[in-house]
């Protein structure tokens, strides 16, 4: 059998390879010809290696950031996953509260990030927010801006705010697919109502979850405009995130070399846990 | 095992029904005898399942009393009823291997675990699971989890009834036949109470000892595939088993005399409509209807040759009536006269028959 070749067929593909090139493949290339080099300004560049590379993974700083974000990422995983569950589980199935309950869900993943950061700013605040006056009214010294766990209290609390949704609309979804027999089975085996959570309902929102995990992952791993309008990383560098860090160095201290060079790392972490995630999901799907 | 009653049994899915038609289900009085092997036969949406959720306890009826072995169970929840049902999708434990599956039903109710080995090993046994028993159930096909969701039913040895809801509608064409005759060969094994619901009338007739037609939310008829054939209760059995279906013609009944556009027409019914009849019809399977020289004139209009006989298909008037013909009969061509079997013909008077 012979092939027809037309090579007219990639000007097609141009506008695609353009378009890419501008918004992703040119700006990432600066940023690799940035971590491999010195440069004064006026366009002077000394070559450096992987001098930057070895010290940001070398340097205190860039590990206690590494370890916030981790810390940050696990503590809202491990509170929106499990309380989007229960949130979804507990929402009608029919009925009229069906769309009033989803309009709720919904409002908090329409707001902006820097309107939210503001809201929880002002709202948190210990003189005047209603949040913060009503902490210390009930007793607790309680002020963000200059203690580390409330900062942290009030950072965790404000991403459970506002993605959790994200999590119970995901999860909802995946509750209302499943069909009827399934729960009418369970009724004729005598399952309790723990094992149909934990034979039915969780296997079968297994796939959303991966997703949900996967997207609130990624988002929380690269957080920056909510923090940053929240306690700009304060008090001191307490919640100083990977990203918040990033900007202070790049744009605070203009060390272009080494914030080039980490913004490479974390774009690697990133990937590398998506391709972890990618391939395990994978995996699960063939058996 | 049990014997179950429905004792005047009436169900709305609606709050506050007033019409006839706000009821899926009208009246039911039925019996199902312990160890019987019954076909719910209807058209979708007549009810069918709707009742069988009511034996099963999944739906409280609206009015009426659900009976095993004469105790009220109207009121009693599912796991209580020691019933079993398997659906129409093959609903497995997804997580679970096919012997955890199998064992589920006995594991809630707390029985030793020695007993629950000797059950799930029997039963898998009798459906040909051995084999996969360590294997998970997600990977199975769908005619391997119908099975498990039947064996999960049978390993309880308290079942007073399994349900079948359209049990084959997922299941590859030539795997329907395999798995019906393994259901007829546990019933036979096992004697338990078994209720198929099907709108595939081959499927009831070749299953059940005992056939229930229902027809808009009640039931018309209860018997034998083979009374179900020969005495149509309703003009619905007539014309929805058999194939082709009966015959269902009107007719005038003039002072004892039963015509058919002007013939008169002998029938095996002795009695006559009342008066107040809306309508009357006489039926007749196509299989006794006959060219007859002293019957009354019609055109051919189609012949069908299915091999072994023929369809044949003629017209008086507006009617078509349906004719089966043997093979080496001659079919004369265009107008022919026909007469009925007065044995098998019947008169029917607002669809039910008179005797």
């Amino acid at each position: 059998m012979t092939k027809t070749t037309n090579h007219k067929a990639w000007y097609f593909v141009v506008p695609v390879v353009v378009l890419v090139a501008f918004n992703a493949l040119i700006p990432l290339m600066t940023v690799v010809n940035y971590s491999v080099q010195e440069t004064f300004g006026d366009n002077v560049f000394f070559w450096e290696g992987v001098k930057w590379f070895e010290d940001v993974l070398n340097s205190d700083r860039f590990h206690a950031a590494f370890l916030r974000q981790l810390a940050f990422t696990g503590m809202i995983l491990a509170i929106e996953v499990p309380l989007g569950i229960g949130v979804a589980l507990s929402m009608p199935r029919k009925g009229p509260w069906v769309s009033v309950c989803l309009v709720l869900m919904a409002l908090p993943l329409l707001i902006p990030w820097n309107v939210v950061g503001a809201m929880w700013n002002i709202f948190a605040l210990p003189d005047i927010g209603l949040l913060g006056r009503g902490i210390n009214a009930l007793g607790i010294d309680y002020n963000f801006t200059q203690q580390p766990v409330s900062a942290w209290m009030t950072t965790v609390l404000m991403d459970v705010w506002h993605w959790t949704s994200l999590v119970v609309l995901l999860a909802y979804a995946g509750l209302c697919s499943i069909p009827d027999a399934y729960y009418q089975a369970a009724k004729i085996d005598g399952a309790s109502a723990w094992s149909v959570f934990w034979r039915i309902q969780l296997p079968k929102l297994k796939r959303v979850l991966t997703i949900a995990i996967l997207l609130r992952f990624m988002d929380s791993f690269m957080i920056y405009t909510e923090p940053f309008v929240l306690t700009g990383g304060g008090p001191g560098n307490t919640t100083t995130f990977l990203s918040i860090d990033l900007v202070k160095i790049a744009l605070g201290q203009f060390d272009l070399g080494p914030a080039a060079a980490m913004s490479l790392i974390y774009f690697f972490i990133v990937l590398l846990v998506c391709w972890i995630f990618y391939t395990l999901m994978m995996r699960n799907e063939e058996q | 095992m049990a014997k179950i009653s429905l004792e005047k049994v009436k169900h709305s899915y609606l709050a506050q029904p007033t019409a006839p038609e706000d009821y899926a289900l009208k009246q039911i009085d039925a019996e199902w005898q312990d160890g019987g092997a019954y076909a719910l036969l209807g058209p979708s949406g007549c009810g069918k399942t709707t009742l069988l959720n009511i034996i099963s306890g999944l739906l409280v009826p609206s009015q009426g009393r659900v009976l095993f072995n004469d105790a009220d169970v109207t009121q009693v929840p599912t796991t209580d009823r020691h019933i079993a049902q398997v659906f129409q999708f093959p609903v497995v434990y997804d997580t679970m291997t096919v012997f955890d599956n199998l064992a589920f039903p006995l594991r809630n109710r707390g029985i030793a675990e020695a007993k629950v080995q000797k059950r799930v090993q029997e039963i898998a046994g009798m459906l040909d699971l051995e084999s996969s028993l360590r294997r998970r159930a997600s990977g199975l096909t769908m005619d391997g989890k119908q099975k498990i969701s039947l064996g999960r039913g049978l390993v309880r040895d308290d079942v007073n009834v399994i349900m079948f809801d359209e049990p084959l509608t997922v299941i590859d064409p030539h795997l329907k036949w395999r798995l019906r005759s393994k259901l007829k060969e546990l019933h036979k094994r096992l004697g338990l109470t078994m209720i198929y619901v099907t709108h595939d009338q081959t499927e009831a007739l070749t299953f059940a000892d005992q056939v229930v037609v229902m027809y808009d939310g009640t039931v018309v008829q209860v018997g034998t595939p083979v009374e179900l054939f020969e005495h149509p209760n309703h003009t619905f059995v007539g014309h929805f088993i058999g194939s082709p279906g009966m015959n269902i013609l009107p007719c005038e009944v003039e002072n004892g005399t039963v015509r058919c556009a002007g013939h008169a027409v002998q029938t095996a019914s002795s009695g006559r409509p009342g008066s107040d009849a809306e309508k009357t019809e006489i039926g007749v399977r196509p299989e006794f209807v006959r060219f007859d020289d002293h019957g009354f004139p019609v055109e051919i209009i189609k012949v069908d040759d299915l091999g072994r006989y023929r369809i044949v298909e003629v017209r008086y008037e507006d009617q078509r009536v349906k004719m089966i013909v043997e093979e080496d009969l001659s079919i004369p061509s265009e107008s022919a006269r026909i007469s009925f079997d007065p044995a098998a013909t019947r008169i029917y008077a607002d669809g039910w028959v008179v005797n």
